[in-house]
Parts: C-alpha cells; sequence; structure tokens
C-alpha cells in the first residue's frame, strides 16, 4: 500500500492509572497522532508513541519478528501479535485502539502479568515426564505416527496469550486452564515417551479444564500460527472420557 | 465435587443429549401429525391411555431432561453469576429431583386410566 508522504494515523492507547488503579483495572484511552509509513507494524507505532510522544508508556516486546510472543496485545478489539499485525490489515479509518491483552493483570499499561497464564501451564501438567537418562539412546517416535502427528499439530506454541486473552470462557471461570495449557497438555499426552499420562488427564478434567470449553474457537480463529487449540481441548474430552469408563480418571 | 465427578456430569450431559435429540424429534413430529385434524384433551388421551410404549417414550425424555437441564444450568449459573459450591449443588440436585418427579407423574397421569 502507498502512504501519503503527510498521513497520520489517531491511536488510542490504553493507559493504566497508577498502581492502585491497575489492580482495579483501571485506566484510559489516551490519543496520540503518529507518521504513517509504508510496511508500518503495530509495534512500530507503539514504538514511536514511547520515543516521540509519551517515553513513560508501558508495553513489551523482544523479537520484533513473531519468534518470542511477547508483544501481544488487543488491537482494535482482537488479540494479535504487534509485531506481525499492519497498520494496513487492521486500521479502520486512520484509526487504531491498541490496549492490553485480556483475562491478565495489567502491570502498566499494555504490558500484561503474565504469571497465571503460565501457572496453568504447570497446572494442567506441562511438564515433560519421561524415564530415560542422558546415557541412553534416543527413543524411537515413528514420524508418521498418528500420535507423531497430533504433537506435530500444537508443538509450534510460543505461549503468546493471545488464545487465552480471547476464550470467553477463561473470562466467565478465572481458574479455567486455557487453550494454550491445555494445548501443551495434548501434546504431552501424545508423547509415545511421556510417562505421566494419568496424572495429566486427572489435571485437565473437570470444570477448570477441558470440560468447561464451550467450542466456540475463538483460540483457534486468533491463534497467530493458527494451531488447532479447540481440537485439542476435544482431544482431552475424548480421553479424559476413556480413562473415566476404563476406571483410570 | 471432584474433576472425576464433574467429567461425569460431562457425559452424563452428553448422553442425555443424545437421548433428547431422538425424542424432542419425535415429540415434535407426533405433535404436528397429531394437530392436523384438531387437537383435545379427549384425543391426546386416547392415544396415550394404556398405551406402553408411549409411557416408556415420555418416560426416558422425562429422565434425559433430568439428567441434561440441571448440568447445562449448573454450567450457566457458575459461568454467568460465579455461583459455585455446595448450595449450587444441592440446588441444582433438588432441580433435578423436581424434573423427575413431576415429569414422571405427568407421563403416568396421561397413561394410567382415568388418573388424569
Amino acid at each position: 500500500m502507498t502512504v501519503q508522504a503527510d498521513a497520520v494515523l489517531k491511536v488510542s492507547v490504553w493507559r493504566s492509572s497508577g498502581p492502585g488503579g491497575v489492580a482495579a483495572g483501571e485506566g484510559r484511552f489516551e490519543t496520540f497522532e503518529v507518521p504513517r509509513h509504508p510496511s508500518q507494524t503495530v509495534l512500530d507505532v507503539v514504538t514511536h508513541i514511547q520515543r516521540h510522544c509519551d517515553p513513560t508508556l508501558g508495553y513489551r516486546f523482544a523479537c520484533r519478528v513473531g519468534v518470542c510472543g511477547s508483544c501481544a496485545m488487543v488491537v482494535n478489539s482482537e488479540a494479535r501479535w504487534t509485531c506481525r499485525t499492519h497498520v494496513d490489515k487492521v486500521a479502520e479509518g486512520g484509526r487504531l485502539e491498541v490496549a492490553p491483552l485480556r483475562n491478565l493483570p495489567v502491570i502498566r499499561d499494555l504490558a500484561t502479568d503474565m504469571s497465571a497464564f503460565f501457572d496453568k501451564w504447570a497446572r494442567a501438567r506441562g511438564q515433560f515426564a519421561g524415564t530415560r537418562s542422558r546415557r541412553e539412546g534416543f527413543a524411537v517416535v515413528e514420524p508418521d505416527s498418528e500420535a507423531r502427528r497430533q504433537v506435530d499439530l500444537g508443538i509450534e506454541c510460543i505461549g503468546c496469550g493471545v488464545c487465552y486473552s480471547s476464550c470467553d470462557v477463561v473470562e466467565w471461570k478465572p481458574d479455567y486452564l486455557g487453550p494454550a495449557a491445555m494445548n501443551r497438555a495434548w501434546t504431552l499426552v501424545n508423547d509415545v515417551r511421556d510417562t505421566a499420562r494419568a496424572e495429566r488427564l486427572a489435571a485437565v478434567a473437570g470444570d477448570a479444564g477441558c470440560h468447561a470449553c464451550h467450542t466456540h474457537m475463538s483460540c483457534t480463529e486468533r491463534c497467530p500460527k493458527h494451531l488447532p487449540l479447540t481440537a485439542a481441548i476435544a482431544g482431552l474430552k475424548r480421553e479424559t472420557t476413556r480413562a473415566l469408563l476404563r476406571g483410570e480418571l | 465435587m471432584t474433576p472425576r465427578a464433574q467429567a461425569w456430569l460431562w457425559l452424563a450431559q452428553r448422553l442425555s443429549a443424545v437421548v433428547l435429540a431422538f425424542a424432542v424429534v419425535v415429540h415434535l413430529a407426533t405433535m404436528v401429525y397429531a394437530v392436523r385434524s384438531g387437537l383435545s384433551a379427549g384425543e391426546i388421551l386416547d392415544r396415550t391411555r394404556g398405551n406402553l410404549p408411549w409411557l416408556l417414550f415420555y418416560s426416558s425424555f422425562v429422565v434425559a431432561i433430568a439428567v441434561h437441564l440441571p448440568i447445562g444450568l449448573r454450567n450457566v449459573l457458575a459461568e454467568v453469576l460465579g455461583w459455585r459450591g455446595p448450595l449450587l449443588e444441592i440446588a441444582t440436585a433438588i432441580l433435578s429431583a423436581g424434573l423427575l418427579v413431576w415429569g414422571l407423574r405427568a407421563a403416568w397421569a396421561v397413561y394410567a386410566p382415568g388418573a388424569a
């Protein structure tokens, strides 16, 4: 897209109102004018505001190329990676609205506290549990096996929190594990080397786990890596049901 | 309630949904068919009194509702109102028992001769 030399973008940015306000989720939108550039990303816009308009703006980023997953924010009402979102694709009438991820406490302005998100990975038993030591040879996993294919479908998650921010059930049930944690659990349930299957299925069962998923598919639709997160949760429903009927849950 | 019990509830709601999908279609189709030449209480009772298949059909319909509805309502109340804990379980269990008792009573009333 060609951009006029004097084109300006009006950007509404969420500003939290001090430490007390942060805890209460309070704040307001503040509007900035940012010059338009070709191939400009939303992260470029936020960086411009911090460097040229208000150095107190708080936000988080690292790699700038869609690898680290740290720059996710809500842009025009949808959670996205700001580094991989071109302004051309999302600006409506030359306007942008940038807010912190939903369903997570705000540390400051656009930066959220991801602790609860990653604690839930641990609660869903997202840690690999193997039996081999480093002195033993590699385990053989057939690349074409169904289990390995299922792992491939979900293994590329980088923990950006976009799915978690987009999930209605997380909003309704703060203890709900969320799509990313359960996707991680699903990759391990399908890992033939893993030995904690029963404990993991027990960890993801019930009202705070896979059985609370409404299959709205917001996570699948919004995932920047297009991972089939809803299908992973459905897989956990199937496996927990099998375990339940066998008396193993 | 343990996650295991919650998983049983989830399974019970899915299985009851299968029964309801069938029962609702039969119920609606019967209504549409039955009202073609006008509908009266007498016509309904003529069809249902002493008719064991209809009693079994509506009894299974009632059981499926008594299982399905309280579990769904329990989820709605927990998600929309944030109501959790033993009181919610007790309230939805009472609702389930009520649906079962009054539903079966209604099915029996249109089956048993002279009961209505």
